[in-house]
């Protein structure tokens, strides 16, 4: 390995990492649900268009996949030889890292699902 | 000491002689109960949950008889709405959750290779309260006063005095007692899974059920607290008559719902997530392979997780909230099905890619699952709206949960009984018995449960005690209280089971030949948990690591000793698990047992009026915490490091973040702040139902200026506490001594300034929600202002009675992490009051 590593190389999964995409699912829920009841509670109803919904969406998504990407790089760190239950460094790292990437895939998904309403339901009825 | 002293049998013996020693338990007919190793309470513990599940089951055995035939009248409507309220608050509060926490208790430490969790009082203690909480609220039928406005107790049919009795304040006080130690159960199992592992288990090796109760405490964290909330609320309601849920005076009743099922959907995994982690631990066992797919059950039980915390609403489908929001959480509702598919799915693949053995627990545990299956699959159909309309309040809801909770929680915890009989009693169970008793539940519950989703989709409402014959639903209650007969049969199988285990033969050590730490467990017990502490080097010891019993037997790993004649064990680092220190545990004592009477006074003696008594119950709670942690905590060791073998030497004290103290103060401080955030939730839920909110005629209190000196003590308390912790680590103790007081001080100030908005601008709590809802957030703050200059006061006292030192400061280290969570509060708290009327 050279000496001048990629930041997605020196960025190291942990415990905390592992929950960024879903805690991003978290608050993008948490956000697509006030933003609606805030809407709907003082407007009445929200704009046809909805700017900051879509923003919202868009960045929660991008976080998601970057975080997902992170964790692809890392959960293929070379090493030790497969099947990566072992417990080393290396396959600790591995192990994070993919665990990660999964909760990536479920929290994408989930953050999509959360957003379908908002196409299909245009009022606040 | 080297590796090759263990060779010395006598040397060994000798260890063994003084490990039995300290971990003896106190003999005698009073004081045997205040032990606190682990398999003592453990075993306490699920016996007593055991039991209200038993109880339970007979109010369901006696709902049953009375809605056999149409028009039946074994029971009147009023008994009736006691039976059902109690039979599901029961189950949930007194047997689900505490089973878990139980068996918990008992096995966490045998998987960890830990001597027993950091904190065996706090489980103590735990338990006590437990067990006063649930006889206090069990024990109300039998007066006529049980609760019985349903286990989820909406206002305003609830917090109307004229419409229901002592019941409602029983429920909320009785169970929130009951919540308290479920928080301290939660501490206890992070804390013992993130920093009591064995070297070498890194998080990669960790069991699979270690993963699945350390996301389930976390859960227990913010799932919990928003009900203490909703608690407090609803008791300031009816005690106080203070509006929240009053209509007719700014309340809504809606605000209940969202703070229960914020607590209460996730609290379906919190139970169900422990029990299928069982199935992590012996589906291996019995398919004789490592399970398949590790980082997808952690995906699953992670995911699962949190997606169950965006699912409450779907509680609330018929409320008429906007379809919207209806959709979010319809949304979130489906795409939970995803990670709990998964595991069934790493659950089936094991087994197929594996040589089962077809023994009585992986029976259990695959019927389980087809009948969690079906109660998912109805899950999917009631977390669509529309079907949800049709299906509300109908049998069809209390076949699915029923579905759910006996697949995904009883019949598991069956498996897990006859998986894990032999480890706690070194016998097994009859295989014949067992067999048939998984037969008559299987089967009983499918004639008790399946029915109910026709009369339920026919048209029969929940929670009537009767039904007229012209309904044409006879034939279909009668299968169910059929079926309900039958599980009791196979349950009564299971207990003459229980009952003929004393006469039967020890079984073998390991006797279902599985790999995992916990069975190292040997039939005729010790106390001391684990003869020597491990190196971990694969998630399946046993089966791995050459001549890992003998070893681990003969005391060549760590920690194989007690030298000093004190119950100890090994604190590892979070991710690598790499030794950290040694610490010291509690061992027997009267104080955790005599804190939960003295707390349990306090809820017992309110839910009377008694109020005066339950002041003095509080002051006594006061006084026995602090002896407890003034006796019990951050004790100065007699030497400030000891050698645990192979030439490592580990400190006796640690302070700061890689301290069991300082996560707990860590985790218990995470859930006041949710607790917190629920009661800011209830202000800012308000101002979107209002049109005005706060009311014009109202929005002069509290004014700006009191909250903002209030804000201003609270976090000038804050600064100080933090100056003092580095004065102090730098060796000035006066200094730090004379900026303890300061923070005393603005704690003490911030009291009275922080009631003064409210008060001065004559605020009245009983007119409207906003007046009560101020007060309410002003006495939560105030009261932690009060706890901060407690617990200032007793760093100060530790300090002048040099049990703090500049080396050994964990007390002002835990005190600080307190006081973050203060200035969050204050800050929250004051900008909210203060200033929002300005901006809305």
């Amino acid at each position: 390995m050279s000496e001048r590593r990629k930041w997605h190389e020196r960025l190291k999964v942990t415990l905390w990492t592992l929950i960024v995409p879903p805690t991003v699912w978290a608050g993008h829920f948490l956000f697509a649900y006030l933003w609606a009841a805030i809407s709907c509670a003082k407007n009445g109803a929200f704009a046809k268009f909805p700017v900051l919904f879509t923003l919202g969406t868009l960045l929660a998504l991008g976080v998601i996949a970057l975080s997902g990407w992170v964790a692809w790089k890392q959960q293929r760190t070379i090493g030790d030889p497969p099947p990566h239950d072992e417990g080393t460094e290396v396959d600790r790292l591995r192990f994070l890292a993919k665990s990660t990437l999964l909760l990536a895939g479920l929290s994408f998904m989930a953050v999509l699902f959360t957003a379908l309403p908002v196409v299909f339901i245009g009022d606040c009825r | 000491m080297s590796l090759h002293d263990q060779d010395d049998p006598a040397l060994r013996e000798a260890q063994e002689a003084r490990l039995r020693k300290v971990w003896e338990p106190p003999k005698g007919l009073f004081l045997r109960w205040t032990d606190t190793n682990n398999n003592q309470v453990g075993v306490w513990y699920v016996l007593t949950a055991f039991g209200f599940m038993l109880f339970a089951g007979v109010l369901a055995l006696i709902m049953r008889m009375q809605l056999a035939v149409p028009d039946n009248d074994l029971v009147d409507a009023g008994t009736f709405n006691q039976l059902f309220t109690l039979h599901g608050s029961v189950m949930m509060f007194l047997f689900a959750v505490p089973m878990f926490e139980a068996v918990s208790i008992i096995l966490l430490p045998q998987l960890l290779g830990a001597r027993d969790l950091p904190f065996p009082r706090l489980s103590a203690f735990g338990y006590w309260s437990f067990l006063i909480g649930g006889v206090f609220v069990s024990g109300s039928i039998f007066f006529d006063a049980a609760p019985d406005g349903g286990w989820f107790m909406y206002p305003p049919l609830t917090t109307r005095t004229d419409l229901s009795g002592l019941g409602a304040d029983i429920w909320m006080l009785g169970l929130s007692f009951i919540e308290v130690s479920s928080v301290a159960a939660a501490v206890e199992l992070i804390v013992g899974v993130l920093k009591c592992r064995p070297p070498g288990m890194r998080l990669n090796l960790m069991p699979l059920y270690a993963w699945y109760i350390l996301v389930v405490a976390v859960m227990i964290l913010f799932a919990f607290p928003p009900l203490i909330a909703g608690d407090v609320l609803f008791e300031m309601e009816r005690l106080l008559d203070w509006p929240f849920f009053d209509a007719s005076r700014g309340g809504d009743p809606l605000l209940w719902q969202h703070l229960f099922w914020i607590f209460g959907h996730p609290e379906v995994y919190i139970v169900f997530l422990p029990s299928i982690a069982l199935f992590a631990m012996l589906v291996p066992t019995f398919a004789r392979r490592h399970l398949l797919g590790y980082p997808w059950i952690v995906l699953a039980a992670v995911g699962t997780a949190f997606l169950s915390f965006g699912l409450w609403v779907h509680h609330m489908f018929a409320t008429g909230l906007p379809k919207i929001s209806l959709a979010f959480f319809s949304a979130a509702s489906e795409a939970v099905a995803i990670p709990t598919a998964v595991q069934i799915f790493v659950f089936i693949v094991t087994l197929w890619a594996g040589r089962v053995v077809w023994s009585t627990p992986l029976l259990y545990a695959t019927g389980s699952l087809a009948i969690f299956v079906i109660g998912g699959l109805t899950g999917v159909m009631v977390a669509v709206a529309p079907f949800d309309w049709q299906a509300h309040d109908t049998y069809f809801v209390v076949a699915h949960l029923h579905y759910v909770l006996i697949g995904g929680t009883l019949m598991p915890l069956f498996a897990g009984l006859y998986y894990y009989w032999p480890l706690i009693t070194g016998k097994k169970l009859s295989d014949r018995l067992g067999r048939t008793a998984f037969w008559l539940i299987f089967v009983g519950a499918n004639v008790c449960f399946f029915p109910m989703h026709l009369s339920g989709l026919e048209g029969m409402p929940r929670r009537v005690f009767t039904y007229p014959k012209e309904l044409g639903l006879g034939g279909l209650n009668l299968a169910s209280t059929i079926g309900s007969f039958v599980i009791a049969a196979g349950v009564a199988v299971i207990l003459l089971d229980l009952c003929r285990s004393p006469w039967r033969q020890k079984a073998p050590r390991n006797p279902w030949e599985a790999g995992t730490l916990e069975w190292l467990a040997h039939p005729d017990d010790e106390d001391w948990g684990i003869r020597s502490i491990p190196l971990i080097e694969s998630r399946y010891p046993i089966w791995d690591q050459e001549d890992f019993v003998r070893k681990v037997d003969e005391g060549r790993y760590f920690l194989p000793d007690a030298e000093e004649g004190r119950r100890e064990t090994i604190v590892t680092s979070v991710l690598d698990a790499r030794p950290v220190s040694v610490i010291r545990l509690g061992g027997p004592s009267w104080l955790p047992m005599l804190t939960a009477v003295a707390l349990g006074g306090v809820f017992i003696l309110t839910t009377y009026h008694f109020y005066w008594a339950a002041l003095v119950s509080g002051v006594l709670t006061l006084a026995l915490v602090l002896a407890w942690l003034w006796t019990g905590t951050a004790e100065i060791p007699e030497k400030p490091c000891k050698p645990i073998g192979h030439g490592i030497e580990l400190p006796l004290y640690i302070s700061g973040d890689s301290a069991p103290g300082w996560w707990a103060m860590f985790i218990t401080m995470m859930a006041d702040a949710t607790a917190f955030s629920g009661l800011v939730f209830g202000y800012y839920f308000f101002w979107t139902r209002h049109e005005d909110f706060p009311p014009m005629a109202m929005a002069d209190g509290p004014g700006v200026l009191w909250p903002m000196v209030a804000l201003a003590l609270g976090l000038a308390s804050w600064l100080a506490t933090m100056a003092a912790r580095e004065t102090h680590a730098r060796g000035k103790i006066t200094l730090a001594r004379v900026l303890v007081l300061l923070g005393i001080g603005a704690s003490l100030a911030g009291v009275f300034a922080g009631l003064a908005g409210p008060w001065l601008s004559g605020m009245d709590p009983q007119t409207h929600s906003y007046p009560a809802i101020v007060w309410t957030l002003a006495i939560w703050t105030t009261a932690h202002c009060g706890v901060a200059a407690i617990m200032l006061a007793y760093v100060l006292a530790r300090s002048l009675a040099e049990k703090m030192t500049p080396s050994h400061d964990a007390d002002i280290r835990n005190v600080t992490v307190y006081m973050h969570f203060l200035a969050l509060t204050v800050t929250v708290t004051y900008l909210t009051i203060g200033l929002f009327p300005e901006l809305a």
